[in-house]
């Protein structure tokens, strides 16, 4: 059974990149909650963070893995600063044209993958791990089983740190007091004013959890894909298809838009061609745009209304 | 004598080409011209009606591959892609409008990011169609001289300059700048918001797309990378009109001699050459901090500084 091998293959491997998409997808949709800015150089942080870790493990050999533990730090103080000495200022600034904000990301975006190509050339770069190549396979647990199925080392450790994170964070938003003002920031900016929360220290913890966010989804990209100064735009992309596909600002729909969004690329890319995987990841943009404009989310909200 | 300036200056670009000069100079007369077009065809979506737009590469790689595949598969003349991007880029404007401009927000200004990259992945993969990234090339050019290269998009450019003033004096350009400022407002009023933006929109992107064609025409050459950029056409577009001063008649084309004489002389000197990206994204991050409303918008604020010298010297 050749084709059912071939499909269930490419649903796990769908699955398993979806985990990931959604880990990028959550920094953005929290920052698009809280800021109701499209942060449209979320990708280009993720080429920052991929970058410390590829050199953290080709000069000092650090397993990428542990390299989240120094590009998330870094990143969150960068995106600190970056909310504190750009984004504030601009929010302020009265002007003709909307989305200011949303083109400063984009200036942003032009400079750090221009700065890349300068100081790292536009080489593509991986870091080669020794289990790389590790994989675990059916026949080895179910020796008579009828299909063979492989599930690789290196994608499955990312998409279970991935989840972790995602627990975590989960954690973080209905636990915390922190995470609490966050949630009701993003619900309602005045609302959240006048119940006596710093929106504005509110806006600055979301853009750093963002960041962290970013930084540990690249830190999990390295030791499977590759790296090259560019590289920020497509996961921008892939950002902000989710969440237009989850709901714009919800947490719930970017992990549930990620898992969409994974399975079906790795379709396109299996049945249709290598090429035409961007092109199924924006043909769902539009068809979310035109059938589902408010997302998965607004199915969850239905859902729990008629609860 | 302000209301004469813009056919002073038509008249003396129209002397331009009896000046002999060299043909650098005229390549970047005619790349400039042809920005401003550009520009003031964004202008009108982003700047009048505030819908931005992140994406209008697709409008200008869609104009010159009509014209481009016009001349490959029907073997006529590469010129009648600009009446045929007119039909082309109607239709694409309003399928583009009928998805995303019913919806508010950031919505529309992700759909047209995500246009650009759509018409560039196609182009790319269709290579039955398209060539792929071979890219289209013209056998030979109509003219060897650039004068007539530069008198045609003189003339697109006055035309578009034209209509533009027409458009915004007319109703029509009062309701576009009332969707700007309260698109709620506009509505209760019984401007039907969707309808006129889509208008905008067919403006906007016939416009770009005649530029498109024209490009198509004087380069003789064009390929996925060279007209469905994100950052070399699209946002160097949203930086023209944002340089220029958005909502202004003038903006765009100041924007489009600043950003066309910076853009070659940042790439000819040489390391920094390379780096150019940073340099313009750098001054994107500049213009949106402390020049909000560019260069011709706040006029007013740049020469605050010199006026008051002036002041205080009297």
């Amino acid at each position: 059974m050749p084709e059912l091998e071939l499909f269930l293959q490419t649903l796990i491997a769908g699955f398993l990149l979806g985990g990931l998409y959604g880990l990028i997808a959550l920094g953005m949709a929290l920052i698009m909650g809280v800021m109701r800015v499209i942060n449209l150089a979320h990708g280009d942080f993720m080429m920052i963070a991929m970058y410390i870790a590829y050199w953290l493990f080709t000069l000092f050999e650090i397993d990428p893995y542990l390299s989240v533990f120094v590009a998330a730090p870094a990143l969150f103080l960068f995106g600190l600063a970056i909310q504190k000495y750009l984004l504030t200022p601009v929010m302020k600034v009265e002007s003709i044209l909307p989305h200011n904000l949303v083109i400063l990301t984009v200036g942003l975006a032009m400079v750090f993958s221009n700065l890349a190509t300068v100081f790292f050339t536009g080489d593509y770069r991986s870091t080669p791990v020794s289990y790389a190549s590790n994989a675990w396979y059916l026949t080895d647990y179910w020796p008579d089983s009828p299909i063979e199925l492989s599930l690789s080392m290196p994608w499955t450790l990312s998409f279970v740190i991935a989840v972790i994170i995602t627990i975590a964070l989960w954690i973080f938003l209905t636990k915390t007091d922190t995470g609490k003002s966050i949630r009701a920031t993003s619900q309602d900016h005045d609302a959240a004013l006048l119940m006596g929360v710093n929106v504005n220290r509110v806006r600055m913890v979301t853009f750093g959890i963002g960041m962290i966010l970013v930084a540990a989804a690249g830190c999990l990209f390295i030791p499977i894909y590759y790296l090259y100064p560019a590289l920020g735009r497509q996961f921008t992309n892939v950002g902000f298809v989710i969440t237009v596909i989850g709901g714009m600002g919800s947490t719930d729909g970017a992990i549930i838009g990620g898992l969409i969004l994974g399975i079906f690329e790795s379709m396109t890319a299996t049945y249709i061609g290598m090429g035409w995987a961007p092109a199924g990841r924006f043909a769902i943009f539009v068809a979310a745009l035109v059938f589902l404009p408010g997302g998965v989310a607004s199915i969850l909200r239905k859902r729990r209304l008629g609860k | 004598m302000k209301k004469f300036l813009p056919l002073i200056i038509f008249a003396a670009l129209c002397l331009v080409p009896l000046m002999d000069l060299s043909s650098y100079v005229m390549h970047i007369l005619i790349l400039v011209l042809m920005w401003s077009v550009i520009g003031m065809a964004w202008n009108i979506l982003g700047g009048y009606t505030g819908q931005v737009s992140f994406g209008h590469a697709a409008f200008f790689g869609f104009g010159a591959y009509t014209a481009g595949l016009l001349y490959y598969h029907l073997e006529i003349s590469a010129w009648w892609g600009i009446p045929g991007c007119v039909i082309i880029l109607t239709a694409l404007s309003l399928v583009v409008g009928y998805i995303c401009l019913r919806l508010r927000g950031a919505y529309f200004a992700l759909a047209t990011l995500a246009l650009g990259e759509i018409c560039r992945v196609a182009t790319e993969n269709l290579v039955d169609f398209t060539q792929g990234n071979l890219g289209i090339m013209l056998r030979e050019r109509t003219w060897v001289d650039k004068t007539w290269y530069f008198y045609i998009i003189l003339l697109i450019a006055a035309g578009t300059y034209v209509l533009i003033k027409v458009v915004m004096e007319s109703k029509l350009g009062y309701y576009f700048v009332a969707i700007r400022e309260d698109q709620d407002a506009a509505e209760s009023l019984g401007i039907d918001t969707t309808f006129y933006k889509t208008i905008s929109l067919c403006l906007s992107g016939v416009l770009t797309g005649i530029a498109g064609a024209f490009f198509m025409n004087y380069m003789g050459y064009i390929d996925p990378g060279v007209v469905f950029p994100l950052y070399d056409i699209s946002i160097t577009i949203v930086m023209v009109v944002m340089v220029g001063g958005a909502a202004t008649y003038w903006g765009p084309i100041v924007g489009a001699v600043i950003m066309v004489f910076l853009a070659e002389e940042i790439r000819s000197i040489p390391y920094i050459g390379a780096a150019h990206m940073t340099i313009f994204g750098v001054i994107l991050i500049l213009i949106i901090l402390f020049l909000p409303n560019g260069i011709v918008g706040d006029f007013r604020k740049l020469m605050k500084p010199f006026k008051r010298k002036r002041e205080a010297t009297s």
